[in-house]
């Protein structure tokens, strides 16, 4: 049980990284964005609600640390046409909370966000629950795991192909 | 204003080459698709393998309807319409699961799996209404085809294996990857949504031309080698199979290599639980040949694509609102296969896939470009002039060649004109 001191200092720490995650998601700093994985990373996006098995079900997005890199290396192609010219993004991210410590000593952590995208298609509101398992690495906060839940992954959705 | 054509102007707007821009664009002539394709001819709907067991259903569509599949306590497979036969309601709100029946939540009329109405709220209100007269309205016809259901709202007209043609076979092909001769579609589909005309994806899924292209970007950092089977010097062929139904047959190109699992960017060592199987099912020999020949690339008319690792589905909701329905196949009796196939597709398609984000951008850009008129065509011409018949009569030609298009053009115009 933390303190009540470092668990603010923590939620500060915590709070700071998920904020740069999400303005290098906005701004599409792929490579910058990458170094926030630790090596057995996890990113998943489900489809068809919170709970399904991604070992046994389709999911949006389910990368290991080495999909994570081929992800950013098509991006950085300037030929993954989805994404040429890119999307004009920005995200308002809240209810930032630590929750239950992890196993291991990895920091759980949720929050809330929504994304406003303007592509070539249309304007599109994106709404998610996020959960993040975070750790130090050399002193620094690394994301190990992100599970980003979207309000409508139960229906058709557009194209996703900004980092959500 | 929108005006429906007459029976004469499809054949001004369908050339042997080239089809008017207005065809993917003009309400008018997606309502007259709806009346004579989607509520005419045979459509996918599921797979049995989704309602295993007696009392389970499973929600799909036929265009903008929706259709509950349910396989009754007798063990028949039943297309029902979900629309309550009193005044409209929707029966079943969810998209899966096992009931005897379907109640209405609206007046609390009840119907059995089998579309038959077994009650109504205060029945003293129906006195001598005949019960039989307002079943949930059905699918026409209903047929499988080893495990794939299809159905037709039309009373009469060809049988499935009649429609399928020479398609048929591409199923066969298909389910001999599974030791057991069976797939299996329990994996949940990804449904990708475009703001776009649904034959803009019937046509891309055998276009052989654009892979070089739409997809160089994820072939380059992959290091796939999927690439060379769609380029210049490509042995693998387009083909017309009639009926509206088209194939890339890579088979040439897998066989040139003659290594078994090569399709599927592996070996068959790495796969050796599946191999044994396969050898066993079959015999050393056969299995061989299948596991080089791998699964067929092939766009069943109008809307079941089978994509060597996935299925799509292809639903059509306006003019310019499509979604593709997209889970991973699996084959009975194959585990190790089965999870690095959920992974490849996971990967590859989808609203985030590396392959499908490519493509849904050129359906939705295609859909915006066809909105200026002139040139007034889309020009569908190449390989008209080298395309050939192969030894079963079928139109073939280079894997780049557009002998896809022209094929599902002219099946749509029959299917257009006829009244």
């Amino acid at each position: 049980m933390l303190s009540r001191e470092s668990s603010a200092t923590l939620l500060g720490a915590v709070t700071e990284f998920i904020y740069k995650e999400a303005r290098l998601q906005d701004e599409h700093q792929y490579e910058a964005w990458e170094a926030l994985w630790t090596d057995d990373a996890i990113y998943w996006v489900p489809a068809n609600g919170a709970d399904i098995d991604p070992e046994k079900e389709m999911s949006i997005i389910y990368d290991n640390r080495s999909r994570i890199a081929l992800r950013v290396r098509q991006y950085l192609t300037g030929k993954h046409f989805t994404q040429s010219p890119q999307s004009r993004l920005r995200r308002l991210v809240s209810n930032i909370e630590l929750l239950d410590q992890q196993p291991g000593g990895d920091i759980a952590v949720g929050s809330n966000s929504m994304i406003y995208e303007s592509s070539l298609r249309d304007d599109t509101i994106w709404a998610a629950r996020n959960e993040y398992r975070l750790r130090h690495v050399d002193g620094e906060l690394r994301m190990a795991y992100k599970k980003v839940t979207l309000v409508n992954n139960e229906k058709a959705i557009y194209t996703l192909s900004f980092l959500v | 204003m929108n005006v429906m054509p007459r029976a004469s102007q499809w054949e001004e707007l369908i050339r042997p080459d080239r089809v008017h821009g207005s065809l993917y664009s003009d309400p008018a002539i997606f309502e007259a698709e709806l009346q004579n394709i989607w509520y005419r001819t045979w459509v996918y709907v599921g797979h049995e393998s989704e309602v295993p067991e007696a009392n389970d259903y499973v929600v799909k569509s036929i265009g903008p309807q929706s259709v509950i599949m349910t396989r009754d306590e007798k063990g028949k497979i039943n297309l029902l319409l979900n629309r309550c036969s009193h005044r409209g309601n929707q029966v079943c709100s969810y998209d899966k699961g096992n009931a005897r029946s379907f109640t209405c939540p609206f007046h609390s009329w009840t119907f059995a799996n089998d579309g038959r109405l077994v009650g109504y709220a205060f029945p003293d209100g129906y006195e001598g209404q005949d019960k039989s007269q307002l079943a949930l309205g059905r699918v026409t016809r209903v047929e499988s085809y080893r495990g794939f259901v299809f159905g037709s709202f039309a009373a009469e007209g060809p049988t499935l294996q009649e429609h399928l043609g020479g398609a048929a076979e591409t199923i066969d092909r298909l389910v001999r990857t599974s030791p057991e001769g069976e797939v299996e579609i329990t994996a949940g589909f990804l449904k990708h949504r475009v703001k776009a005309n649904w034959k803009f994806i019937l046509e891309n899924e055998c276009d052989g031309y654009h892979p070089a292209f739409v997809h160089s970007s994820i072939f380059n950092v992959a290091e796939s080698s999927i690439g060379k089977l769609y380029g210049g010097s490509s042995t693998a062929l387009t083909r017309d199979f009639g009926n509206g139904h088209t194939e890339v047959d890579l088979r040439p190109e897998f066989r040139k290599r003659d290594v078994p699992m090569s399709w599927f960017g592996t070996t068959a060592d790495r796969l050796p639980d599946y191999t044994a199987r396969m050898n066993a099912s079959y015999g050393e020999r056969n299995a061989r040949e299948i596991m080089i020949d791998g699964t067929p690339h092939v766009m069943i008319f109008p809307n079941l694509f089978i994509a060597e690792i996935q299925m799509f589905v292809i639903q059509p909701l306006a003019v310019d609102d499509s979604v593709q329905h997209v889970t991973a196949l699996q084959f009975k009796g194959a585990p190790d296969l089965n999870r690095r196939l959920r992974q490849q597709t996971m990967g590859s398609v989808g609203p985030a896939g590396f392959l499908l984000a490519d493509d849904s951008e050129m359906y939705e850009r295609s859909h915006r470009g066809v909105m200026a008129r002139n040139p007034e065509w889309v020009f569908l011409g190449r390989g008209e002039k080298r395309e050939r018949i192969d030894e079963l009569g079928f139109k073939v030609g280079h894997v780049t060649d557009e002998v896809p298009s022209r094929g599902i053009w002219s099946h749509y115009r029959k299917l257009m004109e006829a009244r």
